[in-house]
């Protein structure tokens, strides 16, 4: 079973197609790595899954619903989490609050004017639990804007985790990591292989062949090849499409 | 979780609940009226925190409400309307009306267009307010007959009008408090911080800053409502735009979204108006460059300067 | 309504539209490369009229008074640059209009003070004086001619600087793109200091033209600064010509609304209705026309490009 479908999906602008007849689809137990090089539009392509771009034509299913006309928020709300490339978290937020607010969102109404959010023990705990899951236990008291750089990635990923999506969508996770911590990552990650799809959009060829099950290629705008990591790599059009180079 | 903002709120409270008994005693009961007229401007700026200080919604057309809230009582009372009780519903029937229509306009911008667009708002309602040629248009109105509760007439001067007045002011103060820890405030301020996110958190950010504006409103509106009944006047000027700015300064000097900042700004304001008026005729003289210093050194607000916000800075 | 009153309603709002593009230019300059909400632009304007007042007294010239207010309005705008302005550029909005409103306070005081509350007129030189025979039954003042052109001369000269000059260039980059300002090793401090004060003399110099129509009083410029950021907002955020084309429309609107929103009123209402209602409608048409520009074309009329495509 799919738990993402992409249907001939098609985006222009002007006369410029960025997405071109994309299809593509990630079962429920796959990651699915998208590879291409700058400007290919693997950047809008992540906007009209999160529903900050509207396709011009096409569908998008999770988990078997149509939700190519939905908002943002609507789109959350049915199962997508996603990770932005630029860290992008509630800076006057505390860790724990930070992951507390993502898990809110998926446990009843927000629309609550009384009762303090902070005592909620539920949400508390279901934060905690992700954080501990991350590695990021240890500083759920911080201020979210006085992490470090590899820790506002990991708190990235937990804000992601704590709603509790059918799906992640995972742009560039390992964007401006070191080594260590973007093996810490990889293994992170691979942990969650298997009982949670994943779209990952990433540069780090590493971390690719170690993660994905699936690769496609995107260039210019449409997926020229597609497969596992292996039968890709051999792909000559892969190759000089985008391996040969991209890959320096 | 006891800090110190409490206390201080503990204080204030308790002080203003004597003030009725002990300033007759020392023969000041004339700094009563000037104490409604504190806590009357604490009201708005309170609701105007909840836009600003929690939602990081800079509007410059606050002050309209209170003048739509004033003007739906004056024109009550003016047409035989004097339940306080069925003014006050009308008051925040009409602020709420209003601030719908604004509001789902306004919030389809932001920032500093948000700014303006507020302030068009506001000067619209400004105009219409100027256009009521039966209830004063340009000069305001004289009432000369206030609102009571069912016939009686405690809610219309002295202690009475005082301890409304205190009470809505409680009440406001608990409510915004509140409504910042809730699961609510939560997410206003999660927009304020970083509105992208709180988007892809699920949260549809437009629904709950309208719901803000809508309740900030509403409030505002019952402040103008408790100024006629202590004015016995009203006039457009309530609704100018410097009386927004006015509200904005006594949130910032304040402090924004601190849980004394609005209270301890009204009264800075009102005292420094008073002490100042009392020496020098040409007060503004001081007090226009006493708000640039202020922002130029004293960024967190008369909350922060006390050190009264919370237990977590560096203790002396 | 007889065409000659119609032509003098034009002019008239042409008129009110340029003394509005003077002041605009230098708020929307201040907004759009600084980022600034500077709401103590309007004083400037009253700074102006006053300085006018002041040096016709003084030196019982209007030209010589027109040129020293000028300079006069320069030091002063270059003098609350240095001293406040400049503390604040990287702070927020909020802090921003508090200082401003703050400054707007003092300043308003203190023409209470230095001039008394009362409003206070000068007269246009003698050679402006008069008015001139357009057609048979139209006659125009010579001096609101006479703004007219200096207003219209002031806009084509600081369009020629903006669009052509390298400081020009600099103001239409630092509106777009600040950061690739200061990437090319532009004293960005002194560019700021320079806008700044051109805007305020600009200001100064709707005050100084103005000032022979108007009353001068104190907070004179609390009102006209509300419709100057409804002209900048309208324009677009930083683009001078969008501030031009917005000034005329906003002056033409404004007048010809407040002459003529009653009487269009009373064809479809009763008069006494029209009659209360007219007023107000026309004061508010050019916050309708904000309101609206905001809610479908966010970035203004004409929004300001800068140098790169």
């Amino acid at each position: 079973m799919n738990t993402l479908e992409i249907q001939r999906l098609n985006k222009s602008f002007g006369a410029l197609n960025v997405s071109q007849d994309i299809s593509f689809s990630v079962a429920h137990d796959e990651c699915h790595a998208l590879i291409g090089p700058n400007g290919a539009g693997k950047t809008t392509l992540i906007h009209q899954i999160s529903g900050v771009l509207r396709a011009d034509s096409g569908d998008i299913l999770l988990d078997g619903k149509n939700i190519t006309h939905a908002s943002v928020s609507q789109r959350v709300q049915a199962g997508l989490g996603r990770t932005f490339q630029i860290t992008s978290i509630l800076p006057s937020f505390s860790v724990l609050e930070n992951t507390a607010i993502a898990a809110q969102a998926k446990s009843g109404s927000s629309m609550r004017f009384w009762r303090d959010a902070a005592l909620e023990t539920d949400l508390n705990e279901t934060a905690q639990a992700t954080l501990e899951r991350v590695g990021l236990a240890d500083r759920a008291d911080s201020l979210a804007a006085d992490l470090s750089h590899g820790e506002l990635r990991l708190l990235e990923l937990a804000i992601a985790l704590a709603a509790k999506p059918k799906f992640l969508l995972l742009d560039e996770p390992m964007a401006g990591l070191g080594r260590t911590e973007s093996a810490a990552l990889v293994t992170l990650l691979s942990n969650l292989r298997g009982s949670l799809p994943m779209l990952l959009v990433e540069h780090d060829m590493n971390a690719i062949f170690q993660l994905a099950d699936k690769v496609s290629v995107l260039v210019d705008g449409a997926i020229v090849a597609s497969g596992t990591p292996d039968e890709v790599r051999a792909d000559p059009i892969a190759r000089s499409a985008y391996l040969g180079q991209g890959a320096a | 979780m006891t800090d110190r903002s409490l206390i201080l709120s503990g204080v204030l409270f308790a002080l203003l609940l004597a003030a009725p008994v002990l300033l007759p005693l020392i023969g000041e009961s004339y700094l009563l009226g000037l104490i409604i007229k504190a806590m009357l401007l604490a009201i708005a700026a309170i609701s105007l925190d909840l836009l600003i200080g929690h939602g990081g919604m800079v509007s410059l057309g606050h002050a309209a409400f209170v003048g739509i809230g004033a003007y739906t009582a004056a024109i009550g009372l003016e047409n035989g309307v004097e339940n306080i009780l069925v003014l006050l519903a009308m008051t925040l029937a009409m602020t709420g009306l209003v601030a719908l229509v604004t509001g789902i306009l306004a919030l389809r911008t932001s920032g500093v267009y948000f700014l303006m667009i507020t302030l068009a708002f506001g000067q619209m309602i400004y105009f219409t307010l100027t256009s009521l040629a039966a209830y004063g248009g340009d000069d305001g109105l004289t009432l000369w007959s206030l609102a009571t509760l069912f016939g009686s007439d405690v809610v219309q001067s002295g202690s009475g009008l005082y301890f409304v007045v205190l009470g809505t002011l409680f009440v406001t103060w608990l409510g915004i408090y509140r409504i910042s820890r809730s699961r609510f405030g939560r997410v206003l301020r999660a927009a304020r911080d970083n509105p992208e996110r709180a988007e892809v958190m699920g949260y549809p950010i437009t629904r709950y800053r309208l719901i803000a504006y809508l309740i900030a409103a509403m409030i505002a509106g019952v402040s103008g409502l408790l100024l006629v009944q202590h004015a016995e006047f009203v006039s457009p000027a309530l609704a100018a735009w410097q009386r927004s700015g006015d509200l904005i300064v006594v949130v910032v000097l304040g402090g924004l979204g601190t849980r004394n900042g609005a209270i301890l700004g009204a009264f800075f304001i009102v005292i420094v108006e008073e002490v100042l008026g009392a020496i020098i005729h040409e007060w503004r003289l001081i007090y226009g460059p006493l708000l640039v210093l202020m922002v130029l050194f004293a960024k967190g607000g008369l909350s922060d300067l006390l050190d009264f916000k919370s237990s977590r800075g560096t203790a002396p | 309504m007889s065409l000659s009153l119609f032509l003098i309603l034009c002019l008239n709002g042409l008129q009110y539209g340029v003394l509005l593009f003077l002041i605009a230019a230098g708020l929307t300059l201040v907004f759009g490369v600084m980022g600034f909400i500077n709401l103590a632009h309007g004083v400037q304007y009253m700074v102006g009229a006053y300085l006018a007042f002041a040096y016709v007294q003084l030196t019982g010239s209007f030209m010589l008074a027109v040129f020293l207010s000028l300079g006069t309005a320069l030091v002063f705008g270059l003098l609350l640059e240095y001293l406040v302005f400049r503390h604040l550029y990287g702070r927020s909005h909020l802090d921003q209009v508090l200082a401003t409103f703050g400054i707007i306070i003092f300043l308003n005081e203190l023409a209470k003070v230095l001039f008394g509350p009362a409003t206070l007129t000068i007269a246009p030189p003698d050679f402006l004086s008069g008015s001139i025979q357009l057609t048979e039954t139209l006659r125009y003042p010579v001096y609101r001619f006479a703004t007219i052109v200096a207003g219209l001369a002031v806009a084509l000269g600081l369009f020629f600087i903006v669009s052509y000059t390298r400081i020009g260039m600099l103001i239409r980059a630092g509106a777009t793109t600040p950061e690739m300002v200061s990437a090319l090793g532009v004293n960005i401090q002194r560019l700021f200091m320079i806008v700044f004060g051109v805007g305020a003399m600009l200001a100064g110099f709707a005050g100084v033209i103005a000032a022979p129509i108007f009353a001068i009083e104190p907070g004179m410029g609390d009102n006209i600064l509300i419709v100057a950021f409804v002209v900048i907002i309208i324009g677009g955020i930083g683009s001078i010509g969008g501030a031009f084309v917005a000034a005329l429309l906003v002056g033409l609107i404004d007048t010809l609304g407040r002459s003529l929103a009653t009487t269009a009123l009373s064809v479809v209402f009763d008069a006494s209705f029209a009659n209360q209602v007219g007023p107000a409608l026309a004061s508010m048409l050019i916050y309708i026309l904000m309101a609206t520009i905001l809610v479908v074309r966010p970035k203004g009329l004409l929004p300001a490009k800068g140098v790169a495509p």
